[in-house]
């Protein structure tokens, strides 16, 4: 009897142990749904009427940053970072544009197929150029943002382009029930598809193991130059995806990048994930770019004047992160 | 007690400090009279570092007292402690690295000409001040930072591990000069896990265990057995049984050997290095700082390229590139320095995991339960206490220093090169470490290990190269490795190098006699090369 008991109680103390620790783990996340939930509920106290289509519209309007902040985590978290992700985005949401403009649907798969491939090309060239030239990554990512943007308008120097179909179809309206917006599902599913392989991989571990320590990793058989490569290669995968939304969304191609680099960084930063690298994942900058985006909808509700409005966004950015580290200071003292 | 409070210049009572469920120091106290030496002893995790915190003003305590000449006080920073008479040098030396020594002086106001003074007497007198801190060697640094509390002049001194990984000749001279501070009205309070330099230097001794004050000795003959007791609490038989192993494994000669090195030299650091080393041995590396070791071991495990010379492994020359190929070869690396060595926030198992789930394929999904089989294993066989695992950071130094090793043990090893793996943690691990490493050896498993404690050589090594100048000047077995034997040829055949317990027994003479002829019965000029 007792033979028998004792390892189900050691499993079930394991599996409380694992709890335990994944809330522990995962607090930060938790703080940010939690702060999620109060803001829609303000929402809905200012704004009675928002409903089904201010969470499509949400949905839309936040898939682009959604994928570029998973851009930047990724590449945080190895220790880098990437100054370069708008100008991707720009260059990616151009070429298809251009391409996809009086073409079949078929077509347009291909297309899609080859910007993707096209992603990852531009984030390899980003991470050999940090890792064989040896200049400091924000400052090769700096450059290669002014390359990016101006391959963009040599591209299509004005506004331009067309998208298919089924592209934009796919971002607009909802799936089955009116509440699940497709915008949200989408991002769900790309996430899912590239990070969830990769968290689970050893070069997932690699990613990690160069962010917390690089010598540590390096003494432990790391390939630590392919390791960031790798890092560069995943977030220009991800800016291609956000690149690709942009032309799904607007149904053109705009030459010229959008605030995504730096704002892409203030939602790695509201997500928990640490600047100096080898902490946190890429649910949390995206919960927090869903944050920023609700709290921008909320001050056009109260009719805040717009610069005034990012005055405010810049302050409860600081607040929010302010706030979260305090949090986790006291608990780590008591 | 009003009284007696009044005489000392140091007084902490009932000192306690948890941090969240992990009791740090339940009750601690420390009374340190003036002109004394005192120990603070304890293994890890005994309390010893987080006192120290709280003296010096990193850390407030929860509750308790500190009284400095009869005065309730509590400093709220370093710089207050320091005001406050209070200053401490530890193990890393706090200068900043890109600025050179001059502006780190100034930094901290420090008086030149009493810096110079102290710098002089501590043997360092050919300083350049207008190098970079960057650019000095490790030891140096650590004498600078010496001089630097010593030209304060404080009440109390607090040395926490300073003479730590301190070449044989500097630590002499470092305790020569604090010993001399004994009698005047000032204090030091000195920490380390070498008893014979808290037998030499110290009047009296405090004990911490689990986070109390356990005891209050005084240093005399044989007063170490009563501290080492102390601080353990009931386990002391561990030696025994190491040294037993060690008997029981020698004489693995005839055998092929794991690992060959011949005519290995790295610029001008290191000089036509050769030796083998056996399969289920532990061959000690001595070596004073600064000898070549680094180097050494550098290229044994594939950080560094040797600029000539060939080595072997099972027989077969090798040519590492990266770490990553020394590792695909079974030569694996132990760090003295767990900061170099682990990812301080990612979990016990990740830190595990890190090489063996990168060394078997570089593309494959991680198997994780088979992961957590044997993470979990090698927790085990290292006794890990694993109860604050989520962040590596968080564990004490000496369980950090089991889940360095147990990386390896975890994917089984061929050869393990062991950098001064029991630098700064406490007895109780170090003795766990001692037995595991015969156990691998035992396994059929081959250990190189440099130690910067020359008893381990005897603990656990089977036989020791001795390096000097970047060469291998000796070879002695274990039987013979007491630690004059190795400390002279770890000064290369200087019959007239005087011993640290030589120089120990000197000051005790001459501050015994006034004045003392300082005669050391001349040693044996002893020919470690005659044996082979």
């Amino acid at each position: 009897m007792s033979a028998a008991t004792a390892p189900v109680e050691t499993r079930r103390a394991r599996a409380a142990d694992l709890l335990g620790s994944a809330t522990q783990r995962n607090a930060w996340i938790l703080g940010l749904l939690g702060f999620l939930a109060l803001l829609l509920v303000f929402t809905k106290l200012i704004q009675p009427r928002y409903g089904v289509t201010g969470v499509q519209g949400l949905a839309i309007s936040v898939l682009p940053l959604a994928l570029a902040a998973a851009a930047q985590a990724v590449v945080v978290i190895s220790g880098g970072i990437d100054l370069s992700i708008g100008s991707m985005m720009a260059l990616i949401n151009v070429v298809a544009a251009v391409l996809m403009k009086g073409q079949s649907e078929e077509f347009g798969v291909a297309v899609v197929l080859g910007t993707l491939l096209l992603g990852l090309v531009l984030g390899a060239v980003n991470g050999s150029l940090v890792v064989l030239t040896r200049v400091p990554d924000i400052v090769v990512t700096l450059a290669m943002s002014f390359v990016w943007a101006g391959c963009a308008l040599l591209v299509l120097p004005t506004p331009g382009g067309g998208s298919a179909k089924w592209l934009t179809a796919l971002v607009t309206g909802s799936l089955g029930n009116e509440w699940i917006p497709k915008a949200a599902v989408v991002l769900v599913i790309i996430v899912a598809l590239v990070w969830i392989p990769v968290r689970r991989s050893r070069q997932g571990l690699s990613i990690y193991a160069i962010g917390s320590n690089r010598l540590a990793a390096l003494r432990s058989g790391v390939s630590v130059g392919r390791s960031r490569i790798l890092a560069y290669v995943l977030t220009g995968l991800f800016a291609a995806f956000a690149g690709l939304s942009l032309t799904a969304s607007t149904g053109i191609g705009t030459p010229v990048p959008g605030p995504y680099s730096l704002m892409s960084v203030a939602a790695v930063v509201l997500g928990g994930v640490s600047l100096a690298g080898g902490l946190g994942g890429v649910f949390g900058p995206i919960v927090a770019v869903v944050i920023l985006q609700l709290i921008r909808t909320d001050m056009t509700f109260l009719n805040v004047n717009t610069n005034l409005a990012t005055v405010v966004q810049g302050l409860i950015l600081i607040g929010v992160v302010m706030v979260g580290s305090l949090i986790q200071i006291r608990r780590a003292r008591s | 007690m009003t009284l007696t409070t009044t005489d000392l210049l140091l007084e902490a009572t009932g000192i306690s400090k948890t941090y969240g469920a992990v009791v740090a120091l339940k009750s601690a106290s420390l009374a340190v009279r003036p002109g004394e030496v005192h120990a603070l002893m304890g293994a890890n995790g005994a309390g010893k570092s987080t006192l120290v915190k709280i003296l010096t003003g990193a850390v407030r305590p929860d509750g308790g007292t500190i009284a400095v000449r009869g005065r309730q006080r509590t400093a709220h920073s370093p710089a207050e402690a320091r005001r406050g008479g209070l200053v401490s040098v530890y193990q890393e030396p706090a200068l900043i690295p890109d600025l050179d020594i001059h502006s780190n002086l100034r930094l901290t106001e420090t008086p030149l000409e009493p810096f110079r003074h102290w710098l002089h007497e501590l043997g360092l007198a050919d300083l350049d001040l207008s190098s970079m801190a960057r650019r000095v060697p490790l030891a140096s640094l650590r004498i600078i930072d010496l001089a630097r509390a010593l030209a304060i002049e404080p009440d109390v001194l607090m040395l926490d591990e300073m003479t730590a990984a301190l070449p044989a000749n500097l630590t002499e001279r470092v305790l020569e000069v604090v010993g001399r501070q004994r009698g005047s009205h000032r204090s030091v309070i000195f920490i380390s896990h070498r008893m014979i330099e808290i037998a030499a230097f110290c009047d009296r001794a405090t004990v911490l265990r689990e986070g109390e004050t356990v005891g209050v000795v005084d240093v005399t003959e044989g007063s170490e057995e009563r501290i080492v007791e102390l601080m353990l609490g009931q386990i002391v038989e561990d030696m025994p049984a190491v040294a037993a192993r060690t008997a029981a494994a020698a004489g693995t000669a005839g055998a092929k050997p794991r690992l060959t090195a011949r005519g290995l030299s790295a610029g001008t650091k290191l000089h036509e290095v050769s030796f083998d080393l056996y399969p289920g041995e532990v061959l000690g590396v001595v070596a004073l700082e600064g000898q070549g070791q680094d180097e050494l071991f550098d290229i044994l495990s594939g950080s560094e390229r040797p600029s000539s010379g060939e080595l072997l492994v099972d027989g077969s020359p090798v040519s590492f590139h990266h770490p990553a190929d020394a590792i695909r070869a079974g030569l694996v690396y132990v760090a003295a320095d767990r900061a170099e060595a682990l990812l301080m926030q990612r979990s016990v198992r990740e830190n595990i995991a890190l090489p063996f789930s990168t060394r078997i394929g570089q593309w494959g999904l991680i198997d994780l339960a088979g992961e957590r089989r044997t993470v979990d294993a090698a927790v085990a066989t290292l006794q890990i206490d694993a109860r604050a695992g989520g962040e590596v950071r968080r564990l004490s130094g000496g369980n950090q220093q089991k889940v360095t090793i147990a990386r390896w043990v975890a994917g089984g090893v061929h050869t393990m090169l062991c950098f001064d793996p029991t630098r700064g943690i406490d007895i109780r691990t170090k003795h766990q470490i001692y037995l595991l490493l015969r156990d691998l050896a035992e396994a059929g498993a081959a250990v190189l290990l440099y130690t910067s404690e020359l008893k381990e050589v005897q603990l656990v090594c089977d036989r020791a190269i001795v390096i000097f100048g970047g060469s291998v000047v000796a070879e002695i077995g274990v039987a013979d490795a007491d630690e004059p034997a190795l400390l002279r040829a770890a000064y290369n055949l200087r019959s007239d190098a005087k011993m640290p317990e030589q120089i120990v027994a000197e000051a005790a003479a001459a501050e015994a006699l006034a004045e003392g002829p300082a005669d050391p019965t001349a040693p044996q000029p002893t020919e470690p090369e005659g044996d082979r």
